[in-house]
């Protein structure tokens, strides 16, 4: 069974039994990621800090990622769960593109992820989802989840460390809560106004975000990409 | 419905070309035993997998993954058909993920389900209810009934009893026996009855329902009366707010009647005049 040298003394462990330790999958890695749907684009946006306890592992890791020309996905939480998480939904967007020759649409990679985290109910992945990107009409899409896959489309959301902090701001910018304006839907330009001014201020207090912020505009256009700095302490 | 009937009798007889190193399912070797079989959920490697969900679920956990709770749904029998009323808040602990969470799920036209407990449990679940009672609806040529949608879905939950689901649900609808409604829940239990009100906020709703209830009540009362009974759980129970979605289940198939912001509500309410209760 095992090698021994002459003379070593063979324990015989009196317990056969393998001693079982507290198993303990998931870390907190931080992070904040927004998303808020226009008329005719949608804004996704995170920052790119990834954090362990009081320590920083990088300042620039994407929480963010293009899945198509419509859709982009972001995800806040274990960054090791959410990495798996985005490549099983890129493979199985791959599959869906060669069974039916074309690319998903924001509602179905939509569900799909729904059912995705819904498998792993008794082994949750710890992540926070947002997905951003417009639907079939061209109209701006926002979606968002529970680590177990529970749902909805919404007009705006932010998850991770910080979302205590923006989502009454974007309650009230957005949606127009607790005001006597009229509810109109925001230009491109206010939103992502309204975007960079949620991160800066959160970076203010919130330790888990900051260093750079990473913008992904969805218009029928395509996805472009910004890049903005945060305080980096 | 004869030729989806035969859309799907082809389907199985055309993959009968698909070649041995097809990766995926041989649909030649279908099998309606298969098709309703549960889907297969990973499992953690831990030699008690219940304890760890809970280890990592539970409000002490240091990283907790929050699932979210809460909420008020009610639904009652009366003469003109079936009212579902329910809340729309979602909490995370004391955190309010959510104020506009759309409890009842409409599983067919002539099907409702409510959403109580794990927001992820009822949703996916009576999903899965929705798929099988289309598949019911192929083969039989008729619509399900409700006793049997709603044990359908009791039984798919009791397989999995505890292991940690948590659902409260409500599955009404009207078919050839008129309008039906059933409380099911993740601990396997299933019953008919003629008023229910589940969640957080129930007991309030219940005092409310059971004090305005009568069978002859008119639609626009019924409607009043569950509206109300939400409103008046809202008002008293935290995990419960939002915004109030009331829907009618009437022979025809259900009917939307409307979405109420609950904080406009209370100001409409606080102006009627008040009075004993009779």
């Amino acid at each position: 069974m095992f090698s021994t040298y002459p003379g070593q003394v063979v324990v015989d462990h009196p317990i056969s039994v393998p001693i079982e330790h507290r198993f303990d999958p998931y870390v907190d890695n931080g992070g904040t990621l927004l998303s808020i749907a226009g008329e005719d684009f949608c804004v996704v946006a995170a920052d790119t800090r990834q954090s362990e306890g009081y320590s920083i592992n990088s300042r620039y890791v994407p929480k963010s990622v293009k899945l198509s020309d419509k859709t982009v996905i972001s995800m806040g939480g274990c960054y090791a769960d959410c990495l798996t998480l985005t490549k099983r939904i890129q493979q199985s967007m791959e599959w869906y593109q060669h069974a039916h020759g074309k690319t998903m649409s924001t509602a179905a990679v939509a569900q799909m992820l729904s059912i995705m985290l819904y498998q792993k109910r008794f082994f949750p992945f710890y992540s926070w989802c947002i997905l951003g990107g417009l639907d079939e009409e061209g109209k701006g899409a926002v979606y968002t989840y529970d680590p177990v896959g529970s749902y909805e489309r919404e007009t705006c959301r932010c998850a991770g460390s910080a979302s205590a902090l923006i989502q009454p701001f974007l309650d009230n910018q957005i949606n127009f809560k607790n005001q006597e304006t009229q509810k109109h839907t925001q230009s491109l330009e206010k939103v992502l106004r309204i975007t960079k001014d949620s991160f800066t201020s959160a970076t203010e207090r919130d330790i888990y975000t900051g260093d750079y912020l990473e913008i992904f505009v969805i218009t029928s256009k395509g996805v472009e990409v910004q890049k903005m700095d945060l305080k980096k302490d | 419905m004869d030729t989806l009937v035969s859309k799907y009798a082809n389907a199985a007889s055309a993959a009968s070309f698909d070649t041995a190193d097809n990766l995926g399912e041989n649909l030649a070797g279908w099998d309606a035993a298969n098709e309703f079989a549960l889907p297969a959920f990973d499992i953690p490697m831990v030699s008690n997998p219940v304890d760890f969900l809970r280890a990592h679920t539970d409000a002490s956990a240091e990283n907790r993954i929050r699932i979210q709770h809460g909420t008020t749904t009610l639904s009652f029998k009366f003469q003109g058909g079936i009212i579902v009323a329910v809340d729309s808040r979602a909490s995370g602990g004391s955190y309010i993920a959510s104020q506009t969470v759309k409890k009842v799920i409409e599983i067919n036209p002539y099907l409702l389900g409510t959403m109580a407990g794990g927001a992820a449990d009822c949703q996916y679940w009576e999903r899965e209810l929705g798929r099988r009672c289309r598949l019911y609806e192929l083969r039989n040529k008729e619509r399900i009934s409700v006793a049997a949608a709603s044990k359908i879905l009791s039984n798919m939950v009791y397989d999995y009893k505890g292991m940690g689901l948590s659902m409260g649900t409500m599955i009404t609808g009207w078919d050839k026996t008129g309008p039906q409604l059933f409380y099911v829940d993740s601990d396997g239990t299933r019953m008919r009855g003629e008023r229910f009100s589940v969640g957080s906020g129930s007991t309030f709703a219940y005092g409310v329902l059971d004090t305005g209830y009568d069978y002859n009540l008119s639609v626009p009362d019924a409607i009043e009366l569950g509206r109300r009974a939400i409103y008046h759980a809202t008002h008293r129970d935290a995990y419960s707010g939002g915004s109030i979605n009331v829907f009618h289940v009437k022979e025809s198939g259900w009917e939307f009647i409307g979405n109420y912001d609950v904080g406009q509500l209370h100001w409409d309410y606080q102006a009627q005049p008040k009075g004993p209760i009779s």
